[in-house]
Parts: C-alpha cells; structure tokens; sequence
C-alpha cells in the first residue's frame, strides 16, 4: 500500500537556517504517530511540511500522493492542520468560522451541526464572536473545524494544549475515531502519556531529524534512558489496550476521488 | 475563482458589520482630513477660492489615506492568530482570494466616497455637476487603488514593518490613478463631459491591468508572506 506521508531525507529551509534536515519517514494510511522530541526539534517544520506551508527544497516528499517538492497546494484541502493558532476570525462566530472553513476547502457541509454538538459548542457558544471565548473554547472551535472538514490526514501540533480534562479526552476519542475511520494521523505533543495512549507508533524527532533511538524531551539527546521503545507499535497503547470512551461508529476510509469530502471523524 | 471570491468578500464584509471598523474609524478619518484641508486651504469657498479649485484633488488624496487604512484592516484579519495560514490551508483559489478581499473594500471605500463626496460638496461649496462621470470616474478608480493596496497588503502581511511599509510601497503606484482620477472629476465638474470621459477610459486601464497583475501576481505572494 502506497504510503499517506513519505518523506526520504527531506530538507526545508527558512532563509538559510534548517528547519528539517534530512527527515526520513514513512506513514500508512489509518496510522496514528506521535512526533516526540524537544522545543526546537523540528515537529512542528515537519507537519508544517506535511500540510504544505513549509517548502521542501531536497529530497523526496509525498503527501496523499501530492509531490511537495513540486507542488504544496494542492495538498492542503485534503489536510487539516491543528497548530498553535487557531487560525479563526475573531469576529465571526463560532458557526461562521466553521462553516466559512468548511465552504472554504470544499468540504461537505453537513458534517458542520454534527461538530457543533460534538465539540460542544452548539447553544449560545454557537453565536458567540470568537474573541468572547477563552483560549481553551477558541481551541475547541479549531477542532471543530477540523472535524468538520473530514480531512484525509489530520497534523495535530500540540493539540491538548489550553484544553480542560474533558476536552483532552474528547479529542483522543476524535483522533481514534478518525484513525478508525481511515484518516491518518500525525500528532506532536508533549503530552506523552496522552498521545502514547492514542498513538500506533512514537517517532523520536532532534535537530530536524527523525532519530533511531529514545529522545530526552528536556536537552534533545538521543537515547535517554528509560525512554520508550519507539518507532515500533506502542506497548500500552491504542493497539493494546481498550479506549478510555466507546468510540461512535465512522464513515467510510477516504479515496483520493474523495478527497476531503467523506474522511475524517463521525462526530454523530 | 468567483465562488472563491464571494466566499471571501462575503467573509470580509461580515466582518466588517460587525466589528464597524469601516464606519466608526474610517469615515470619520476621512471626514477630519477633509474639513482639516478645509481650515487649510479655506476660508474662503465657491467659485475663485482655492478650495473650489481643488476639490477633486482634496477628494482623492482624501480617498488615497482612506484606502490605506482600509487595506491595511483587511490585512490585519488575516494576520491575527495564525489566520493566514488558514486561508492558505483552505485551499481557496489565491485569484479569488484577491478579487474577493478587493471587492470588500472596494465595497467600503465606494459607500465612503458618497458620504466624502456630499461633505465635500457642502463643505468648499462645489456642485456635483457630470454625476454619470463622476459616478463612473470613481468606481474605475476605486477599483484601481484597492487592487494596487491588495497587492502591498498581502507583501505586508508578514512584515512586522506593515503599518509603514504599506503606504510607502501603495503610494507612487496609486499615483498615476489619483492623477487621472482627480483630472476625471475635474472635468466633470466643471462641465467637461468629453474631457472627463477621456480620463475615465484611463482610469479603465488602470484598473484592468491592477486587477489582472493582482490576479496573477496574489497566489505566489501569499506564498511568500
């Protein structure tokens, strides 16, 4: 099966400052991995690399079979980036924000009511502006976005960051839903319990560089000890034990045909 | 390109209605610079009087300063958490995310010009003679000028220097179109039809060939903001 990401000693450069530097990696379709490593590591250039916004300038890069050393827009509306932002209009509301992103990139609009509730912002929250809502609600209508724009491969970059409890366990249930539903699944986090618990496989990232062994998250080394295996499916994990929620049955895997219409989550 | 475009003006302009930024600072900035050119150039009004004969010209740089703050709030939009990169991850065409924030503040600046044209009337005591060049003179000029700040807004985007960079980059374009714009309404004014009208055909150029290179020229600088 041809892989969803396939990056082969993948070079992005800012100017002229690295901010991945010779990445190799492969991703199957489905596939959940948690990008560990330090601040500075390079997680967030590589999903930014993924989703488009970064250009690979060496090596080779495939992304849903869009080559993004050639070409990095068309791959974008079968993507959702979740990153630091949130990348909503402050002045809108929370239903236009999400029905405007959903118009935007084509998706199906029916999904939109269903995220609403999902996300739990149906009700008043629903025409709220933006700017009246905390970080952590603004960080639910982003998900909310994301969830009803049913993308093909979700970037996740710190994704339970300004989330309460709930929220946090929301979006695992989200993540595994969407995996289950054929979406595949990128997600860098210092959340490592969390994303461990969601994640098929741990990739270790330093210095712009998937690394062979353990990273310490505090000084970027490799190898730390009493580190978890990684680059191998997780021990503990989603493959070997239950969901902490039952999980809502989910569409169809995405085609290519289909592309950002019918992947993702149900969020029914 | 055009569902695009509507996508995005219609996004803009809500927006606007409700934040009013176009209504509660813009116009109110235009005003005060009309009535400061009016203490400027003034007291004297009506025929003879320096204000009489420069009213286009007071008008359009008028228009010019409104224009920048305007392009420079739809700007801002997209430059708040992170919102760029959304229209970039949206997958909306780049020609009709151009055309679609230019034709929101095309919208803005034309509702403004009515309120600036009849204070500008009342205030240098100027009869708005030639109304059908005057009208058209103005849509083919907005037209231009917003093209040429929509494509320094998106340069600017990335730039923590935006707030000057604008004006210093929007500025020598639009002036050939404030030129012909002022000229345009001169004649009008003064009953000229032909020799307005001949203007306007300039001022059609301009805002062709602004909306063309801005069509081709917004995708690649996106990219680069």
């Amino acid at each position: 099966m041809t892989p969803v990401i396939r990056l082969h000693e993948a070079v992005s450069l800012s100017d002229r400052f690295p901010l991945l530097a010779g990445v190799t990696l492969e991703v199957a379709e489905g596939e959940v991995v948690h990008l560990r490593g330090p601040n500075g590591a390079g997680k967030s250039s590589l999903l930014r690399a993924c989703a488009g916004l970064e250009q690979v300038v060496s090596g080779v890069a495939t992304v849903l079979g869009h080559d993004l050393t050639v070409d990095r827009q068309s791959v974008r509306r079968e993507v959702g980036l979740l990153g630091h932002a949130t990348s909503l209009y402050d002045e809108l509301t929370v239903e236009h924000n999400v029905r405007f992103a959903v118009r935007a990139s084509r998706a199906r609009p029916d999904g939109v009511e269903a995220s609403l509730a999902r996300l739990g912002l149906d009700g008043r929250l629903r025409t709220t502006p933006v700017r009246k809502l905390s970080a952590g609600q603004r960080r639910r209508v982003a998900i909310a976005v994301l969830v009803a724009r049913r993308p093909r491969l979700w970037l996740l970059d710190e994704p339970h960051a300004g989330l309460d409890g709930d929220g946090r366990d929301l979006l695992d249930e989200l993540v595994r839903g969407a995996s289950d539903a054929g979406a595949t699944v990128l997600l860098a986090s210092h959340e490592l319990e969390r994303a461990s618990a969601v994640a098929d496989r741990v990739l270790p990232i330093s210095g712009g560089r998937v690394v062979p062994g353990p990273v310490d998250e505090g000084t970027g080394d490799g190898a730390a000890a009493g580190g978890p295996d990684v680059d191998e499916p997780r021990t503990g994990g989603r493959g070997a034990t239950a969901p902490a929620r039952p999980v809502a049955p989910l569409p169809a895997p995405p085609t290519a045909a289909g592309a950002g219409t019918g992947a993702g989550c149900d969020v029914a | 390109m055009w569902r695009d475009a509507l996508l995005v003006a219609g996004k803009d302009l809500r927006i606007e209605a409700r934040s009013k930024v176009a209504l509660g600072q813009v116009a109110p900035f235009a005003v005060v610079v009309l009535v400061l050119f009016g203490l400027a150039l003034g007291p004297a009004v009506g025929a003879g009087s320096v204000l009489f004969a420069a009213t286009a010209g007071l008008f359009w740089i008028t228009v010019l300063l409104a224009t920048v703050l305007a392009v420079q709030r739809s700007f801002a939009l997209e430059a708040v958490d992170g919102a760029s990169d959304g229209l970039r991850m949206s997958g909306l065409d780049p020609a009709g995310i151009f055309v679609g924030k230019a034709a929101a503040v095309t919208c803005e600046l034309l509702a403004l010009e009515v309120l600036l044209a009849g204070v500008a009337s009342l205030l240098f005591d100027r009869h708005l003679a030639g109304f059908a060049v005057l009208v058209a003179s103005s849509v083919a000029a907005t037209v231009g000028l917003v093209a040429i700040g929509t494509i320094y807004g998106v340069v600017s985007i990335g730039s923590h220097q935006r707030e000057t960079l604008l004006p210093l980059l929007f500025f020598p374009m639009a002036a050939p179109v404030v030129l012909a714009a002022t000229k345009a309404w001169d004649g009008a004014l003064a009953g000229a039809g032909r020799h307005g009208s001949g203007w306007l055909d300039v001022l059609a150029v301009f805002a062709v060939a602004y909306v063309a290179i801005g069509t081709v020229a917004f995708g690649p600088l996106l990219e680069d903001a």
